[in-house]
């Protein structure tokens, strides 16, 4: 098996307007993807969310505040799975919750140094 | 002179004599007081030569058999037998010449003359006896099964027959293995004496796996024999109790567990019917689930709710209290979906794999959880198949017998192939009516 990343992206207010109850779902969603993945003895680390504030450092000493207007979507959270080949790692990438309120996810394989 | 050379089984065969089972304090009486005793001569005497503390200790309890089965109870059988033991063990020290002049030194009571050594029988010293050795045994140089087989024999007075019936092996292979995992402690020169304070955070995880596991023995093993699984998870929860009572050890995770087993054994009269068959959850008769342990359970896990470890203990133990409430409501379901969901993520096992579809299925729907089920690639497992079984009853009638077909064919356990007999016939009573209709 090798370790792939998940990279989640969203756009930075998909869900502003959601009500309690609908971001309680989204979490449920969300745990029971990742359990499902757990399930099948495929999660590597869980991985964690990101606030969605930031900055970026360029060349030159520049330093610009996030999110980013030039980017459609943010970085919300990240995981590493176990799987034997790309392909599979994309196939459980399937179910991620994210996907319904039209984020994406990226799904690259781990280069271990 | 003495010599001790009798096998620490006779501490069995008190247990087991009849005259020791119709007074019900008697057995109770000699597994928690041999434990004692036999914990404060280790440590007293070393790793090196814990058979000289063994011997003397069955020695003491063979005396107390004879006598008492002849002269009827001394008024306080306790004072009676720490005397006994501190007697035997002075008269050793005076008479052996070889203890004498090579391993006194090592004596951690060393005195020069050894009439005035002072065997701590208080129970402070017990108490640290019992954590040392508990400590001792549970040391990572022995593989798991090593080390409860060593926690059952030197800690909780079992011998080795009667760990091979509860491991459902033979008596030879559970000796070789005590005597293996022995001799790895004394060549790893393990002492036997409580872990620093620095120490503890590293060592106890150890120590909890070791009685974790003790407890899944008496709990889950196939082993017909009902009085000695109760046996092992009582042991099991003695000795979680034991670290929950001093305070270095006594923490969160620990009262974790015990809340887990009081929570399980809560169950253990409503598990089984009388020929030892098991009942399923759902069958249960909850008036046989021990009310009194479900409040204890409650009590430790309000315990275990402080700081901020979450260990996979606690979320064991809040799933097994959830399973105290009997009702199917939602929110039940719910909870203990999101409990499995956060402990696979901390530690896999086919086992909680297939529990966490099973509470999909209830808080989910069926739909989903065959789809999840289908991936969980557990094909080896006749767990897996009665999952599907369950799964598919009432969905796909044919499917589900398949199922539980492919169940019975991966297992060779009676009381398992009686559970998965009667969940067949349900299913093949509803395709018969669905044919006739």
């Amino acid at each position: 098996m090798k370790d792939f990343l998940f990279v989640f992206r969203a756009e930075p207010n998909s869900l502003a307007n959601a009500s309690p109850d609908e971001m309680q779902a989204m979490t449920k969603r969300w745990m029971d993807w990742i359990g499902g993945i757990a399930a099948q003895n495929k999660l590597a680390n869980r991985g964690n969310r990101l606030f969605p504030s930031g900055k970026v450092v360029k060349p030159g000493n520049i330093i610009t505040d996030g999110p980013y207007s030039e980017i459609k979507e943010s970085i919300g959270g990240y995981s590493i799975v176990k799987a034997d080949s790309l392909e599979e790692a994309a196939e459980l990438a399937k179910g991620c919750p994210g996907l319904s309120v039209g984020g994406t996810v990226e799904v690259r394989e781990i280069n271990e140094m | 002179m003495i010599r001790y050379r009798k096998k620490p089984d006779a501490f069995v065969l008190l247990q087991r004599h009849p005259f020791m089972k119709q007074a019900e304090l008697i057995p109770h009486l000699f597994r928690t007081e041999y434990s004692k005793i036999v914990s404060v001569l280790y440590k007293l005497f070393g790793i090196e030569h814990i058979e000289i503390a063994e011997d003397i200790v069955s020695d003491t309890f063979l005396l107390a058999y004879e006598l008492w089965g002849l002269k009827g109870l001394p008024e306080n059988p306790t004072a009676w037998l720490y005397t006994v033991a501190k007697n035997k063990t002075k008269d050793y020290l005076k008479h052996d010449s070889v203890f004498t002049e090579k391993i006194s030194k090592e004596i951690k009571y060393s005195s020069p003359v050894f009439k005035e050594i002072e065997i701590d029988l208080s129970p402070k010293n017990i108490n640290d006896s019992q954590l040392a050795m508990m400590f001792t045994v549970c040391h990572p140089c022995n593989p798991a099964e090593v080390q409860i087989g060593l926690a059952l024999n030197l800690l909780c007075g079992f011998g080795a027959s009667e760990i091979a019936t509860a491991f459902l092996t033979n008596k030879e292979v559970i000796y070789k293995r005590l005597q293996r995992g022995k001799e790895k402690l004394r060549t790893e020169k393990i002492k036997i004496e409580e872990p620093v304070l620095s120490e503890i955070n590293e060592r106890l995880p150890a120590v909890l796996i070791t009685l974790y596991l003790l407890f899944n023995e008496g709990y889950y093993s196939s082993n017909e024999d009902v009085s000695l699984r109760k046996d092992l998870c009582l042991e099991a929860m003695r000795l979680t109790y034991l670290l929950i009572e001093n305070d270095y050890t006594n923490k969160p995770e620990v009262n974790a567990l015990l809340s887990l087993m009081c929570f399980h054994s809560s169950r253990f009269e409503a598990r089984t019917d009388e020929d030892g068959t098991s009942i399923l959850y759902e069958d249960q008769d909850t008036n046989l689930w021990d009310k009194e342990l479900i409040e204890k359970g409650e009590f430790f896990l309000n315990r275990a709710s402080v700081g901020d470890t979450l260990s996979k203990y606690h979320l064991e133990a809040a799933i097994a209290y959830w399973h105290t409430h009997k009702e199917d409501t939602t929110q039940k379901w719910e909870n203990i979906l999101q409990l499995y969901n956060q402990l696979l993520q901390i530690e896999y096992s086919p086992i909680a794999a297939l529990n966490r579809t099973f509470a999909l299925a209830k808080a989910n729907g069926k739909k989903e959880a065959i789809a999840e089920a289908e991936k969980l690639n557990l094909t080896d497992n006749h767990l897996y198949y009665t999952l599907l079984g369950n799964l598919y009853t009432d969905v796909d009638n044919e499917k589900a017998l398949r199922h539980y077909e492919k169940a019975l064919s991966l297992t060779h356990s009676n009381s398992d192939k009686a559970v998965i007999g009667r969940s067949m016939k349900q299913v093949i009573m509803s395709l018969e009516f669905s044919g006739q209709s």
